[in-house]
C-alpha cells in the first residue's frame, strides 16, 4: 500500500506535492468564471433590453449575435475571439504608433467567456422579462418612475425568480467552459492539472483529483442557488 | 480574406468533416440507448442501481467534458499498457488512438445529459396511460416498451434535438487528443498558411449548417407524430 501513499503525497499542498498548484488553478477557474459571469450578466441585461426595445436595426444585430454564439462551438469561439481580440488591440495600438502588448491572459479569458455567456444570458433575461405581468411595469411608469429606478425596483426583482433556473445553469456552464481556456494557454485548473500530471506522470491521479474539484464547485454552487431561489421566491405563491 | 487554401486542403477538410460527423453519430447512436437504460435505472425499484445511476449523471454533468476526455486519454490511457496481454491483442491498435477515447468520452458524457432529459420526460407521462396499459394486462416490460418510453420520447423530442446540437458543438475538443477532426484541420491550416480567421470561419459555417440540418430532421420527426401537448 506504500505505492498509494506515495501517490497521495503528490497531492500535498506544498512542493514536492502538486496540491497547491491545483488549488491555485481552481481559484483561477473560479475567478475567470466569476468575471465572465458578471460580464455576461451585464451584456445579457443590455442585450435583453435592446431586444425588447423594438428598434429594428438593434434587434437584428442582437439576433445575429445570439444566434451565431449559440450555433458555433465554444472552443472555436474562444480561440477565434482570443486571436481577434488581441490582434485588433495591437493593430489599434500600432495605429497610434504604440508598441504591441502581450495581452493579459486573465482579462482576455474573462472577456472571451463573457461574450459567450452574454449571448445565452440575453435569451434567459429576455424570457424572464417577458414573463413579468405588463401591468406591474405600467404601474411603475404611471407612478412616474424613471427608467433606471424602474429597472432596479420593479423589473429586476420581478424577473429574478423567473430567470434564476436559467442563470444557475449558465453559471455551471461557465465553470465548465472555463476549462477550454486551457487550450489558449492560460493556467486555470485544467491546464494546471495537465502540467502537474505531465511532470509526475501520474495522469490518472491528477485528472481524477481535478474532476473532484470541479464536482465540488458544481455541488456547492447548487446549494448557493437553492438558497438564492428561496430568497427571491419569498412572498410568491408556491409552484411546482 | 483569402480562401485559396480551400482547394489545397480540400481532401483534408473532407476527412476532418467526416471525423467530426463520425464522432457525432457514434456518441449519439451509442449514447442514446445508454441514456434510456440509465434513466430507467434511476426511476427503477433497485435502490443501489438507482443510486449508482444518479452518481454517474452527477459526476459526468458536474465536470468539464475536456477534463473527462483527458482523464480517459491520458489517465486511463497511461494505465492500459499495464494490463497484461492487452498490448499484443487485436484491440490494441484501436485502444492506442485518440479517436477511441474521444468517441468513448463523448458517448458517456452525452448519455449522462440525455439520461437527465429522458428521466424528466418519463416522469411527466400521465399516470392514467400507464395504468390503462396495465389494465390491459401488459407485463411491466411491455408497458415500458410500448407505452411509457415512446410517450416520453415524443414529448422530449425538442429537447433531444437541442442535445444533439450541443453534442455537435462539443466534438472539436477531440483535436486536443490528436484526432484530425475538422477543427484540427483548421488548426493545421493556420500553422501552414498563417491565416487565422478564414479557416475558423469556414469551420464555423460547417457547424452552423449541420446544426440547422439537425433541427430540420428533428422537426420532420416531430411532425410525424400527431400529439397533443
Amino acid at each position: 500500500m506504500s505505492g498509494l501513499m506515495e501517490k497521495l503525497a503528490l497531492l500535498a499542498l506544498t512542493p514536492p506535492g502538486w496540491g497547491g498548484v491545483l488549488l491555485e488553478g481552481a481559484l483561477a477557474t473560479l475567478a475567470i468564471s466569476a468575471g465572465a459571469y458578471a460580464a455576461g450578466f451585464g451584456i445579457g441585461l443590455a442585450g435583453a433590453l435592446g431586444k425588447l426595445s423594438g428598434q429594428r436595426p438593434l434587434v437584428a444585430a442582437l439576433d445575429v449575435y445570439t444566434t451565431a454564439v449559440r450555433a458555433i462551438p465554444e472552443l472555436i469561439l474562444i480561440v477565434g475571439l482570443y486571436y481577434a481580440g488581441t490582434d485588433s488591440l495591437n493593430r489599434l495600438l500600432a495605429m497610434f504608433g504604440l508598441e504591441p502588448v502581450e495581452v493579459n491572459g486573465f482579462l482576455a479569458a474573462v472577456l472571451v467567456l463573457g461574450i459567450v455567456q452574454g449571448a445565452y444570458m440575453t435569451e434567459v433575461l429576455r424570457g424572464a422579462i417577458l414573463a413579468i405581468p405588463v401591468g406591474q411595469i405600467e404601474a411603475a411608469k404611471a407612478m412616474g418612475m424613471p427608467p433606471l429606478l424602474r429597472l432596479r425596483r420593479v423589473v429586476f426583482p420581478a424577473l429574478m425568480p423567473n430567470a434564476l433556473p436559467g442563470l444557475a445553469n449558465l453559471w455551471l456552464n461557465v465553470t465548465k467552459d472555463s476549462a477550454l481556456i486551457a487550450v489558449v494557454g492560460y493556467q486555470e485548473l485544467a491546464l494546471a492539472t495537465r502540467i502537474a500530471a505531465g511532470n509526475t506522470k501520474q495522469y490518472f491521479l491528477f485528472f481524477l483529483a481535478a474532476s473532484f474539484i470541479y464536482l465540488a464547485i458544481t455541488l456547492m454552487s447548487n446549494q448557493v442557488f437553492r438558497l438564492m431561489d428561496r430568497r427571491y421566491r419569498r412572498g410568491l405563491p408556491q409552484s411546482a | 480574406m483569402n480562401f485559396g487554401w480551400i482547394v489545397t486542403y480540400a481532401d483534408l477538410l473532407l476527412w476532418g468533416a467526416g471525423q467530426t460527423l463520425l464522432l457525432l453519430v457514434i456518441s449519439v447512436g451509442l449514447g442514446f440507448p445508454l441514456a434510456i437504460g440509465i434513466a430507467l435505472l434511476r426511476l427503477g425499484q433497485n435502490r443501489v442501481l438507482a443510486r449508482l445511476a444518479d452518481g454517474y449523471c452527477t459526476f459526468l454533468r458536474g465536470t468539464p467534458l475536456l477534463v473527462q476526455l483527458w482523464l480517459l486519454y491520458y489517465g486511463v490511457g497511461s494505465l492500459l499498457p499495464m494490463v497484461p496481454g492487452l498490448r499484443g491483442s487485436i484491440l490494441w491498435p484501436l485502444l492506442s488512438q485518440g479517436f477511441f477515447f474521444a468517441a468513448l468520452s463523448f458517448t458517456l458524457n452525452y448519455a449522462a445529459y440525455e439520461a437527465e432529459v429522458i428521466r424528466g420526460a418519463l416522469r411527466s407521462v400521465p399516470r392514467g396511460e400507464i395504468e390503462a396499459a396495465r389494465a390491459f394486462g401488459m407485463p411491466p416490460g411491455m408497458v415500458t416498451r410500448r407505452i411509457w418510453l415512446p410517450r416520453a420520447l415524443r414529448t422530449a423530442l425538442p429537447v433531444i434535438a437541442g442535445g444533439v446540437v450541443l453534442q455537435l458543438k462539443a466534438t472539436p475538443l477531440a483535436f486536443s487528443v490528436t484526432v484530425m477532426d475538422l477543427y484540427a484541420v483548421a488548426y493545421k491550416v493556420r500553422q501552414d498558411t498563417l491565416l487565422v480567421y478564414e479557416p475558423l470561419l469556414v469551420v464555423s459555417l460547417f457547424f452552423v449548417v449541420v446544426a440547422i440540418l439537425i433541427n430540420r430532421i428533428f422537426r420532420r420527426i416531430e411532425a410525424q407524430v400527431p400529439i397533443r401537448r
